[in-house]
């Protein structure tokens, strides 16, 4: 493909484009993002390529980004009728190919629930309660080609965008409600505006692509599958603040997602869509990949800047903000990966059609990454306000062992826990942090009687006191401190004032803490001991962990009742602790036992149990 | 000693002053970043030593220690961590015998753990030279190990397909 010179050239682009694929209906898409290479969609990509390789002429194959419904990966959807098959594997291809040739359905590879199929994508529960404006676009853009992205009406909100002042495109993004998804949450077309007004020639954007909350992914599946559409963000943000530059820092934790942007940045210079004089525009303008080298910190936007300067990523004092004083000392506008992908859709749309989705305070759509202890774990796009209720039982289906679901943790380790009879709470940034929590990313991660809120509380502390970057005291120091008492509640070594002290602790760093990792990083802890102080209690008190989680003080026994004698454990047993005759009830030896769990993982007659 | 300054040489020509992805291409090469490439590079670019060795040890994907002949690499982000992570880490570990962070003396394997690989949803999620497999157990992860053990080179497939 040539240069673009003019939206003009680009219009007849698009009619080529789709004329092209016009003959090609019929498409087969495989969900092939990172956590659906891990589920084993590249063996299934070569089997459908050996597959419909007598057929290429009327069926094409696609092999996007992540389909969102990661519980059923490695799946297909199969086009114009929206056909999802789940789970597939390699020698499932030959007959899917066949039923898509003769218009048949195959029933038993199709999402079933109390022996209903749901054939359709918007039949099945997963998908039918979200409103998918973001992810929608996935299935159907293989990341390599962005003609697909084109097909999409790609670059259309750019097109618009030329035609406009970029006082009005401010305007637009202002009347929508868009509000930052890194999870502050600060109105994106006030932030485009603080920009736009800096006195300087010269003026950066950046692309906060450090997606470091664990458990939520959202920005890699934007990233994997959907580069352009963050592309196509940033280049209007930087027209409408007068930037000439831009940065995507991604982590480097996410091989696929960086080979795809930088892919995909190298299609847009091809077709001009980056560059000198976009379109004809006038404008300038282009976007450089740096990979971030694994600091939690530096998704805090100071930190972010001074590790794209090749420095220590140690957040800095604001004021001065980054959008008076940032990347190289100039005026910088930093936004999340999955704000930017919004910008494009916002402005081909309208600010009304945004602004009439999502709540009172927040408007829009939100992507929540829906892990854990829940049945249908994937990436949920669902408009702000819908309540935790919704997610995690309508969507999510609850339970995957018919447990009892305790609570979700949402915002990652600066969020905080919200228990299960608080479930009818509204999803947004003022009903989270009301409820002790923060909306964060977007990670929810769902937890069963078997999660031990101690136990959480402290691995989220261990995880921040790691990636304190040891600038304040209260933080690099405090957080140590709480880590400490909180392993001495898990073993049973606590005194119950260590609840007051940790209490104590978590004002002092949050109000001593130069950013936020800091002022957040008790969150975790207070909100668990604001909702469980039983289990705290429990602890320190009885020396008793209620959810069996905490190795000091559990001990795993042998169910007679259950026990088969299969000797599974027995032959599994790291420290040979296990005893028992073949066919006859097995013992644990507590002296040798080392408490790994691991009988607990292999025995399939649930004959294992916690004391 | 010359091929060591002249890959210093091309990577400052390429990156200009950036040191972060001069040290990415580093241990991209040797697997790790071997101090003597770190001097070079401290006195090629003006800076002091310190400087180099701070950038070094604030970020957590750069190794000082060369790395085994197999990476284990084992998530430890939240959703990993309760579907049970930290035990496949432990098994590891005492298969292996050596910590988290460490490498065998035969140097064969390296055990790594990390915040978070992105593939929550199907967590617990383990990575064994670059190659990604969901929803493992200590077990899974112990039989995969020592098929590589063996020299057995179809292990990619042993995990994948008894997890669905």
């Amino acid at each position: 493909m040539s240069k673009l010179h003019s939206t003009n050239q680009l219009e007849a682009l698009y009619k080529k484009v789709l004329s092209d694929k016009a003959h090609k209906n019929r498409i087969i898409s495989i969900s092939s993002g990172t956590c659906g290479q891990a589920r084993g969609s590249i063996k299934l990509v070569e089997a459908f390529q050996d597959a419909i390789i007598d057929d290429k002429d009327k069926i094409s194959l696609k092999v996007s980004g992540c389909h969102g419904f990661c519980a059923a990966e490695p799946n297909v959807i199969i086009y114009p009728q929206e056909i999802f098959y789940k789970n597939l594997k390699p020698e499932d291809a030959p007959r899917i190919v066949q039923s898509v040739l003769n218009d048949e359905i195959i029933p038993e590879l199709t999402v079933s629930q109390n022996g209903t199929n749901f054939i359709h994508l918007e039949e099945i529960p997963f998908y039918s309660h979200q409103k998918r404006i973001l992810l929608h676009d996935n299935p159907l853009i293989d990341p390599t080609n962005i003609e697909d992205y084109l097909a999409l009406g790609g670059y259309k909100a750019l097109s618009k965008a030329f035609e406009m002042q970029p006082e009005e495109i401010i305007e637009t993004i202002k009347l929508s409600g868009l509000r930052g998804r890194g999870g502050a949450g600060f109105p994106t077309g006030r932030k485009w505006d603080i920009t736009r007004g800096q006195k300087s020639e010269v003026k950066y954007i950046i692309c906060n692509a450090d997606e470091g909350d664990p458990g939520a992914y959202m920005d890699r599946s934007l990233l994997e599958g959907n580069s352009q559409s963050i592309l196509e963000g940033m280049i209007i943000g930087a027209y409408a603040m007068g930037a000439t530059k831009g940065w995507v820092y991604v982590r480097t934790e996410y091989p696929l997602a960086v080979q795809n942007v930088i892919l995909n940045i190298d299609k847009a210079q091809e077709l001009g869509l980056l560059g000198e004089n976009i379109l004809g525009s006038g404008f300038s303008f282009d976007i450089e990949v740096v990979r971030g080298a694994g600091a939690f910190v530096c998704g805090e936007e100071t930190a972010l800047i001074h590790s794209i300067e090749s420095m220590r990523g140690i957040p800095s004092q604001r004021p001065p903000f980054p959008a008076q004083k940032g990347l190289f000392n100039k005026p910088t506008n930093i936004n999340n990966v999955e704000t930017w992908a919004n910008v494009p859709k916002i402005l081909v749309n309208g600010a009304d059609w945004f602004a009439n989705i999502g709540s009172e305070t927040c408007k829009g759509t939100k992507i929540f990454s829906l892990v854990g202890k829940v049945k249908n774990t994937g990436l949920v796009e669902v408009p702000m306000g819908i309540t935790l209720r919704e997610v995690v039982y309508d969507i999510g289906e609850g339970s995957p062992k018919g447990k009892k679901i305790k609570a979700v943790q949402t915002g990652g380790p600066s969020g905080g826990c919200i228990p299960e009879n608080m479930f009818d709470l509204a999803v947004d940034y003022e009903s989270l942090t009301g409820a002790g929590s923060i909306m964060g990313s977007g990670g929810m991660i769902v937890m069963d009687e078997d999660t031990c809120m101690v136990d959480f509380a402290r691995y989220f502390t261990n995880f921040l006191q790691g990636e304190s970057c040891g600038n304040c005291s209260a933080c690099r120091e405090g957080t140590q401190r709480m880590y400490e008492i909180l392993t001495d509640i898990t073993e049973g070594k606590a005194e119950e004032d260590s609840l007051e002290l940790l209490e104590e602790l978590a004002h002092v760093i949050k109000n001593a803490s130069l950013c936020g990792l800091g002022q957040t990083a008790p969150n975790p802890v207070l909100s668990t001991i604001r909702y469980y102080k039983d289990e705290y209690l429990a602890h320190i008190r009885d020396k008793r962990c209620p959810a069996g989680v905490c190795k000091t003080l559990i001990k795993y026994q042998i169910d007679a009742n259950n026990c088969t004698g299969c000797g599974l454990c027995t032959k599994n047993c790291p420290s040979g602790a296990i005893e028992g005759e073949l066919k006859q009830t097995h013992s644990i030896d507590q002296e040798k036992c080392i408490k790994c769990g691991i009988c607990s993982d292999v025995c399939k007659f649930n004959s294992i149990i916690t004391e | 000693m010359q091929e060591a300054i002249n890959f210093i040489e091309a990577r400052i020509k390429k990156y200009g002053k950036y040191l972060i992805p001069i040290l990415q291409d580093i241990q991209q090469f040797y697997n790790y970043l071997p101090e003597e490439m770190l001097r070079i590079l401290a006195e090629k670019m003006h800076i002091p030593f310190i400087d180099v060795y701070g950038v070094v040890t604030f970020y957590n994907s750069f190794n000082l220690a060369p790395k085994g002949e197999h990476t284990i690499t084992v998530c430890t982000g939240t959703a990993c961590y309760i579907r049970g992570g930290p035990k496949i880490v432990e098994a590891v570990a005492r298969e292996l015998n050596i910590e988290a962070g460490q490498t065998t003396d035969d140097m064969k394997f390296s055990l790594e753990t990390v915040n978070c690989l992105g593939c929550c949803a199907i967590g617990p999620t383990v990575v064994i030279d670059g190659e990604y497999y969901g929803e493992m157990t200590a077990q899974k992860t112990l039989k995969l190990l020592r098929t590589i053990k063996e020299e057995k080179k179809e292990y990619e497939q042993v995990a994948l397909y008894e997890s669905t």
